[in-house]
C-alpha cells in the first residue's frame, strides 16, 4: 500500500528569490522565419525624466523577433514619436512598417512607474491597442512581455505566450540545478538545487508548483513542489524506480511511472501522492505518459512492439493503440494544448530530431535539423515547441514553430542546460 | 557451494534470453508473508526448482546462524574484514556489463552473482541495490526504464539464486550519472551496466 507522504521544507535545498543576482542571461539566435513576416516598428519608449530609457522595446521585440512573425523595421533616423498626435505615418510607411508600437513612462510616487503604450496600424491610421500599465521597478520584463504578447494577439489573431515561465534543468560540473525563467530564458531563478541529477520537471496546470524527479535519494523519487514558498512534498517513492510525472488537465492527479509492481509501469496518483491506481499491464516498457488536454487519453511510449514507438490508453484503461509507426525509435511524447498535434523525438539514422505528428491526419513532418533532441514542450498557445539539444557539446535550449520556420536557441555560455518545460 | 548454483543460472540465462518481451519470473511469491525468512526462503525456492531447493534452505539456515561468532572465524582466511572488499573474493567485483540495446546478462557473470548470493543468503540482514545504468543517446526518461529493465533482469537472477525480493532493490538511473563521461562507443560500453551496492557500505 501507500507510504505515508513525507512533507517537508527544502532544507540544504535551496530556494532563490533574488532574480537579479542570477548569472549571464540566454541569448537569443533566431534561423528562419515566416514567409509574410509583419514589418513591425517599436520606437523606444520616452523615459520618465531623470531616469534612463527602460529596455521595453528591446525586450518586446526579441520576443516578437523570435516568434519568427515579425520584421522588426529600423526606427533611427527619424523623429521618434511617443504619442499618436507625434506620429507622422508618412514617415513609416516609408520605412516599410506596417504596424508601430509607441509608449512613454512616467514615474509615479513610491518608486513606481506608469507605462503607456499603442500599437498603432501604420495603413489604416488607427489604433489596435492603448494600455497604461501601473508598475513595481522589478517589473519591467513582465510589462514588457505583456506589451509582445498584445501586440502578437493584435496582429496575428493568436493569443501570446510571452508572459509564460519555461522550466529546465542546469548542469554544471557535478551540480543540477532546477530553474524557472520567463519564457526567452531571461530572469532565471534556481528552485532546486541538488548535487544528484534532477529530471522531467513539469508545471502544474496553473503554474503554482513543479513535478519532477529527484535522485538525491539515491534512485529516481518524483517530487511536488511549490513554487511560491519551495516547500515540497515527495508523491511517488515506492520501491524500485519512481518518475517520468505528468499533470492531469485538473492538476488533481499525476501519471507517474512506476517499477514496484513489474518493469515500467504507468499509474495514476493523486497530487498528494494518494489514491494509486495502475494504468497499464504488461512485462514491457511503459513510460513517458503524458494527458490529452481533455484528460481522457494518456499517450505514452513503450517497447511492446519490439521498439520504441508512442501509444495512447483511455485514461480508464482498456484498449491501448499505436500511434507512432514510421521509424524504430520515436519517444517522449508531447501534446499540443488544442489536442491535434503530436510533438515527439525521432530518431532517423543515428539522429534525434523533433517530429510532428497531426493526429487526425497521421501525417507527419520533422522540425528540426540538429542531431541529439530531447524532451519537446509546447507553448502555452500551441505555436511553437521547446527542447533541448546538443551544441558545440554542450546542452542548450530551443524553440522551433509548429510550422518548421523558425528557430531559436536560448542559451547560457559555460552551462549545460537540459530537460525544459514549458508552463503557462 | 558455487557447483550448487550452475543448474540455476543456466536456467537463468535460457530465461533471460526471453525476458526482453514476457512477462516478469514470480519471485515475488517467495517471500510467502512467513515472518520466518529461512522457511519462507524454503517454501519459495522449493515451489521453483526442486532438488536445489532445499540446498538454498540449508543455505539459508547456516546464512541465519553465520552471523554469530562461529561464521566469523570460518571466513577469516588470509583477507581479514569484509569480504566483501576482499579484492580476491568474486565479491568485491560489483558491475555488470551488457551488450547494446540488450538485457541479458552474460554467462561471465555467473561466478560473482553466486557470490552475492551466498552472502546475501548468509547475511539476511544485509540489503543490496541494483543500480541499472545505460549510454547517453536517446531520451532520458526511456533510458531509465532500459535501465531498470537491466536491474530488473539481475534482480531475477539473484532471486533464482534464492535471494529473497526483502533483501534487493532494483533501481535505474538512467543515462543520469554515467561511470565515462565520453561519447564514443567505449564510453558507451562502460556505462551499459548495472552495479550492485550494498546499503551498509
Amino acid at each position: 500500500m501507500l507510504r505515508a507522504v513525507l512533507v517537508f521544507p527544502l532544507m540544504g535545498l535551496m530556494l532563490l528569490a533574488n532574480a537579479l543576482t542570477a548569472r549571464a542571461a540566454m541569448e537569443i539566435q533566431v534561423i528562419g522565419g515566416a514567409a509574410n513576416k509583419i514589418a513591425l516598428a517599436m520606437v523606444p519608449f520616452q523615459a520618465a525624466p531623470g531616469q534612463p530609457q527602460p529596455a521595453l522595446t528591446q525586450i518586446a521585440g526579441d520576443d516578437l523577433n523570435r516568434s519568427g512573425q515579425f520584421r522588426l523595421v529600423d526606427t533611427s533616423g527619424v523623429p521618434a514619436p511617443f504619442e499618436p498626435a507625434q506620429v507622422n505615418y508618412a514617415t513609416w510607411r516609408g520605412k516599410g512598417a506596417e504596424a508601430l508600437v509607441i509608449g512613454q513612462v512616467a514615474a509615479l510616487p513610491g518608486g513606481r512607474f506608469e507605462v503607456r503604450f499603442r500599437l498603432l496600424d501604420v495603413v489604416k491610421q488607427t489604433q489596435l491597442a492603448g494600455f497604461s500599465y501601473n508598475i513595481a521597478p522589478e517589473q519591467w520584463r513582465a510589462t514588457a512581455h505583456q506589451i509582445a504578447d498584445i501586440v502578437y494577439e493584435k496582429l496575428t489573431g493568436t493569443k501570446g505566450a510571452f508572459s509564460s515561465r519555461i522550466a529546465y534543468v542546469q548542469k554544471q560540473g557535478k551540480k543540477f540545478e532546477l530553474r524557472v525563467a520567463d519564457a526567452d530564458g531571461q530572469n532565471p531563478r534556481t528552485v532546486v538545487r541538488s548535487s544528484e541529477p534532477l529530471i522531467s520537471p513539469m508545471f502544474s496546470p496553473d503554474g503554482s508548483r513543479l513535478v519532477y524527479v529527484s535522485f538525491e535519494d539515491k534512485k529516481p523519487v518524483v517530487y511536488v513542489q511549490s513554487l511560491s514558498d519551495g516547500s515540497r512534498q515527495k508523491v511517488a517513492a515506492f520501491k524500485g524506480s519512481n518518475s517520468a510525472p505528468a499533470w492531469s488537465p485538473d492538476g488533481r492527479r499525476l501519471a507517474v511511472v512506476l517499477t514496484r509492481d513489474a518493469a515500467s509501469q504507468i499509474y495514476l496518483i493523486n497530487a498528494d501522492g494518494s489514491g494509486l491506481t495502475r494504468l497499464t499491464e504488461g512485462g514491457n516498457i511503459d513510460t513517458e505518459p503524458v494527458f490529452s488536454p481533455d484528460g481522457q487519453t494518456v499517450y505514452f511510449t513503450s517497447d511492446r512492439g519490439g521498439s520504441p514507438q508512442i501509444y495512447r490508453v483511455p485514461v480508464t484503461g482498456g484498449d491501448v493503440r499505436r500511434v507512432t509507426f514510421s521509424g524504430s525509435y520515436n519517444v517522449s511524447p508531447a501534446v499540443s494544448p488544442d489536442g491535434r498535434l503530436l510533438a515527439y523525438i525521432s530518431r532517423d539514422e543515428g539522429r534525434f530530431r523533433v517530429a510532428l505528428l497531426e493526429l487526425a491526419t497521421g501525417q507527419t513532418r520533422v522540425l528540426t535539423d540538429s542531431a541529439r533532441d530531447e524532451s519537446p514542450a509546447f507553448a502555452p498557445n500551441g505555436q511553437s515547441v521547446l527542447y533541448a539539444t546538443v551544441q558545440g557539446g554542450r546542452g542548450i535550449l530551443g524553440t522551433v514553430s509548429v510550422d518548421g520556420r523558425t528557430r531559436a536557441r536560448l542559451s547560457e555560455s559555460g552551462v549545460d542546460a537540459r530537460e525544459p518545460a514549458w508552463g503557462p | 557451494m558455487t557447483k550448487i548454483f550452475v543448474p540455476l543460472l543456466l536456467a537463468l540465462i535460457v530465461a533471460g534470453c526471453g525476458t526482453t518481451g514476457g512477462p516478469l519470473a514470480t519471485v515475488e511469491d517467495r517471500t510467502g508473508g512467513k515472518p520466518d525468512a529461512g522457511s519462507a526462503q524454503a517454501a519459495g525456492a522449493g515451489s521453483r526448482t526442486g532438488a536445489e531447493a532445499t540446498e538454498t534452505t540449508g543455505l539459508a539456515a547456516t546464512g541465519v546462524s553465520a552471523s554469530s561468532l562461529d561464521g566469523r572465524q570460518l571466513d577469516g582466511g588470509s583477507f581479514a574484514g569484509d569480504q566483501r572488499k576482499n579484492p580476491a573474493s568474486p565479491l568485491s567485483k560489483r558491475s555488470i556489463y551488457f551488450d547494446y540495446d540488450s538485457f541479458v546478462v552474460k554467462d561471465e557473470y555467473r561466478g560473482m552473482l553466486e557470490a552475492h548470493a551466498g552472502y546475501l543468503l548468509a547475511n539476511k540482514g544485509a540489503r543490496a541495490i541494483l543500480q541499472g545504468n545505460t549510454d547517453e543517446r536517446g531520451s532520458r526518461e526511456y533510458n531509465l526504464a532500459l535501465g531498470q529493465k537491466r536491474a530488473e533482469a539481475v534482480r531475477k537472477a539473484l532471486g533464482l539464486l534464492g535471494v529473497s525480493d526483502v533483501q534487493i532493490e532494483a533501481v535505474s538511473f538512467g543515462e543520469e550519472k554515467p561511470r565515462n563521461e565520453g561519447n564514443d562507443e567505449a564510453a558507451y560500453a562502460e556505462n551499459r551496466r548495472v552495479d550492485l551496492v550494498y546499503a551498509d557500505e
